[in-house]
């Protein structure tokens, strides 16, 4: 029998009540994939997808998406082993293709592999790479090439207060956006006279355009009501005062979003008095550093949050704090959280939010009702503890009784 | 760019314990009243001050840009002579009026005497609860290059270079500050914030330079840390800090982030040391022109930053009765003003700590 349905996969950006109506006029399916009942009743389907909604990038083989994950250094491998067994434990249609980059070659055939391998796959899940800092300038930052070479120049950070863990500042809820590729990350420094060193900061009107645009429209989406400009424009009056001028004609574009500038360092203060004052964030890429850092101390620490890196075309996710946690590496203590929040976050950009909403209800009814906790965030318990009891809690809400592969 | 870099005499160096308690000689210090509260909040430190008889002269100075020869803005020159002279200063707030072609009044005076180190003691005061307890440290930032150079160009339409400059003398020569600030207050670590995984020239030679100066201090700890580290564990745990140094941006945007752990600006006292023996302590807080001339300001951060001045020129005794009549003022909370949680005046609270100190 031919039938004409509209599908539209998980339609993440439709407004509920177009949702309601289209659900209950029939025409609106969100089709369970292992459903064979339902595959073998309607033979031709006509799918149709909306052109202004997001196309995710295209699936392998068998409805499979092919993700690069780079375990990277410290307590990076440790964590993203977590997400793989956790992966495969709910049947997450996602394969990872692991490279391993080696943060002590000079050589920078390592990073380039990785590369590839995400403009190959489009999506990526990253640990943090390490920079030792005392080898000379030509040896750049890992992580920073990938952000340039990738032009992933939206870095967005979610900081929300997690239900169950004490902190001094409550009810925290604040989008920090930060452009990623230029800035004072540019690497380009010289010594012009012995014992003097340039470095050079570079604010570009496209760059600046780009990310306040993005900012507006992330603002929009989540509908959200104002937008903050941090800036240092009162010193440094080219620079940051460009970017500030940009944010202000993208702002003038969305007029049903407020927008106000603040100083850095004014914002750092009021961030440690009174955080709620905050909704959506832009700045450049230093004060976003400070500013992201700081909010991820005040919702409870790195092991948190989650943080993703967009570009055009592709996408990385990360933690949001980018540490590589030497000191804790191998020890069973580091928290899985900010990993697997980043890995749902993933999910989310891939369109599978199922499996998405199924992990972060495991994830924060195991920091809230069973209060399991590892020693950063006050507690007790181990990485594989706390593992343990999200699978136990995904067993228990399972999507499929069956594995159907 | 040549610096001639004289060095900074190293027993003047704020605080010093060892160093002797001056003796009977009324000591002159140049008095920079500012704008808008700036002139009533410098009254009342003068009030406490003759309550605690503190054996010091005021000469009032007025710091407005002026055009010298040659073009360039300068302050004016009895102002100029005055510090010159008795080489401390205290300074309250000074408006900086937009579009007025001349930089501000901040920057000209770190310019004219080279104030290369901002010092800003946070200690969390009893009695003005805030979220973070038991914060004591102490941010030691290098004030004239770095990100602040001022130094920007368009290179095409839409394309613009900030330049940040970092020197190896003003490296060094902060270093040197901060260690010495250290062991002449008995402080255990100093820490060097950087972000050299990513600038690693430019706050790699600052970190060269501070390693080098860290040898000759060996009773003093020293670490590195990077700047977003130090922002992540700042916010959660603020004792595991002791002395801070830095570069310019790093030292602006941590000392505000530190004076909000401790209740914002409107309590953190600061000093700023120049390179020929000048100290010129500051009120790092706005103008507030809302409620100048309403006798409603707080003279707290002035009056701390008062007693800083008296550490820096040895009159320990004063500077501790003074200091714990504020302290104590604020703890009782029966006469204090309002963004401290009171509904006194300024000079009400002014009072109450003359008497205070007339009492101890």
């Amino acid at each position: 029998m031919l039938r004409c349905l509209l599908i539209v996969t998980l339609a993440g950006n439709m407004t509920e009540k177009r949702r309601t109506s289209l659900l209950q006029s029939g025409h609106l399916v969100t089709p369970d994939p292992f459903d064979s009942q339902f595959w073998s009743q309607n033979e031709t389907i006509w799918m149709i997808y909306a052109s202004q909604y997001y196309l995710p990038p295209p699936a392998r083989y068998g409805g499979r998406h092919t993700v690069t994950m780079i375990p990277g250094d410290g307590i990076g491998p440790e964590l993203l082993l977590n997400v793989r067994e956790l992966f495969r434990f709910s049947c997450v249609p996602v394969d990872f293709e692991v490279v391993n980059v080696n943060s002590s070659l000079t050589e920078e055939d390592d990073i380039n592999n990785a590369i590839t391998a995400i403009r190959r796959n489009g999506v990526a899940l990253k640990g943090n790479i390490e920079t030792n800092h005392t080898m000379p300038p030509s040896h750049k930052s890992r992580n920073n090439l990938l952000r340039t070479s990738l032009d992933l120049y939206a870095n967005v950070i979610h900081c929300r207060s997690m239900p169950g863990l004490q902190t001094r500042h409550k009810d925290i809820d604040i989008i920090i956006i930060r452009e990623n590729t230029e800035g004072e990350y540019s690497s380009l420094e010289h010594e012009s006279v012995p014992g003097v060193v340039e470095s050079l900061k570079i604010i570009t009107k496209s760059n600046s355009l780009r990310i306040a645009e993005y900012a507006f429209k992330l603002a929009r989406e989540q509908g959200r009501k104002k937008v903050t400009a941090v800036h240092k424009a009162n010193i440094m009056k080219l620079g940051d005062g460009l970017f500030l001028q940009c944010c202000k004609e993208v702002a003038a574009g969305y007029p049903d979003i407020t927008f106000e500038n603040m100083i850095v360092d004014n914002t750092t203060m009021q961030l440690v008095s009174r955080p709620n004052q905050f909704d959506v964030m832009v700045m450049p890429n230093l004060y976003g550093n400070v500013v992201s850092n700081v909010c991820a101390g005040l919702v409870g620490g790195p092991g948190l949050v989650p943080g993703a890196n967009y570009g055009r075309d592709y996408a990385v996710f990360e933690t949001a704090t980018r540490n590589t946690g030497k000191s804790i590496a191998s020890k069973n203590i580091a928290n899985p959280t900010a990993m697997l929040l980043a890995s749902c976050m993933m999910l989310d950009h891939l369109r599978l939010h199922d499996y998405a909403t199924l992990i972060r209800n495991a994830i924060f009814r195991t920091m809230n009702e069973t209060r399991m906790h590892t020693p950063d965030v006050g507690g007790l318990a181990t990485t594989s503890e706390v593992v343990q009891s999200i699978v136990k809690l995904i067993q228990e809400n399972s999507l499929h009784r069956q594995t159907v592969v | 760019v040549s610096l001639q870099l004289r060095r900074c005499p190293s027993h003047r160096v704020m605080g010093g314990l060892h160093e002797p308690p001056q003796d009977e000689m009324i000591k002159t210090i140049t008095l920079i009243p500012g704008d808008g509260i700036g002139p009533e909040i410098s009254s009342a430190v003068m009030k406490i001050f003759d309550a605690a008889k503190v054996p010091v002269h005021w000469e009032e100075r007025n710091v407005t840009a002026i055009k010298g020869p040659g073009g360039k803005w300068m302050i004016p020159p009895e102002a100029k002579e005055s510090m010159d002279k008795s080489k401390i200063g205290l300074k309250g707030p000074l408006k900086t009026p937009i579009a007025a072609g001349h930089p501000s009044m901040n920057l000209l005076l770190r310019k004219t005497f080279d104030l290369y180190a901002n010092v800003r003691p946070c200690v969390s005061i009893e009695g003005y609860k805030t979220a973070y307890s038991d914060v004591d440290l102490v941010t030691i930032r290098e004030n004239t290059e770095g990100e602040y150079s001022g130094i920007e160009h368009v290179i095409v339409d839409g394309v613009v270079q900030s330049i940040k400059l970092i020197t190896e003398d003003a490296s060094r020569r902060i270093a040197e500050f901060a260690f010495e600030y250290a062991r002449s207050n008995q402080r255990s670590t100093v820490t060097a914030v950087h972000k050299a995984n990513i600038m690693r020239m430019s706050d790699g030679l600052f970190l060269k330079k501070c390693r080098e100066v860290a040898e000759n201090y060996k009773d003093i700890k020293f670490t590195e840390m990077y700047l977003d580290t130090v922002c992540l564990n700042m916010v959660q745990e603020p004792t595991q800090f002791d002395v801070l140094v830095m570069p310019n941006l790093y030292g602006d945007i941590l000392s505000d982030l530190c004076a909000g752990l401790i209740g914002g600006l409107g309590v953190t006292p600061s000093g700023n040391i120049g390179a020929n023996g000048v100290a010129i302590f500051e009120s790092v807080h706005g103008t507030a022109p809302d409620i100048a001339g309403k006798d409603l300001a707080n003279p707290t951060a002035l009056l701390l930053s008062a007693v800083m001045m008296l550490r820096h020129m040895g009159l320990h005794e004063q500077s501790r009765k003074i200091q714990t009549a504020c302290y104590d003022t604020i703890q009782d909370k029966k006469v204090v003003t309002k963004d401290l949680g009171g509904n006194a005046k300024c000079s009400e609270f002014t009072d109450e700590i003359c008497r205070r100190v007339r009492d101890l």
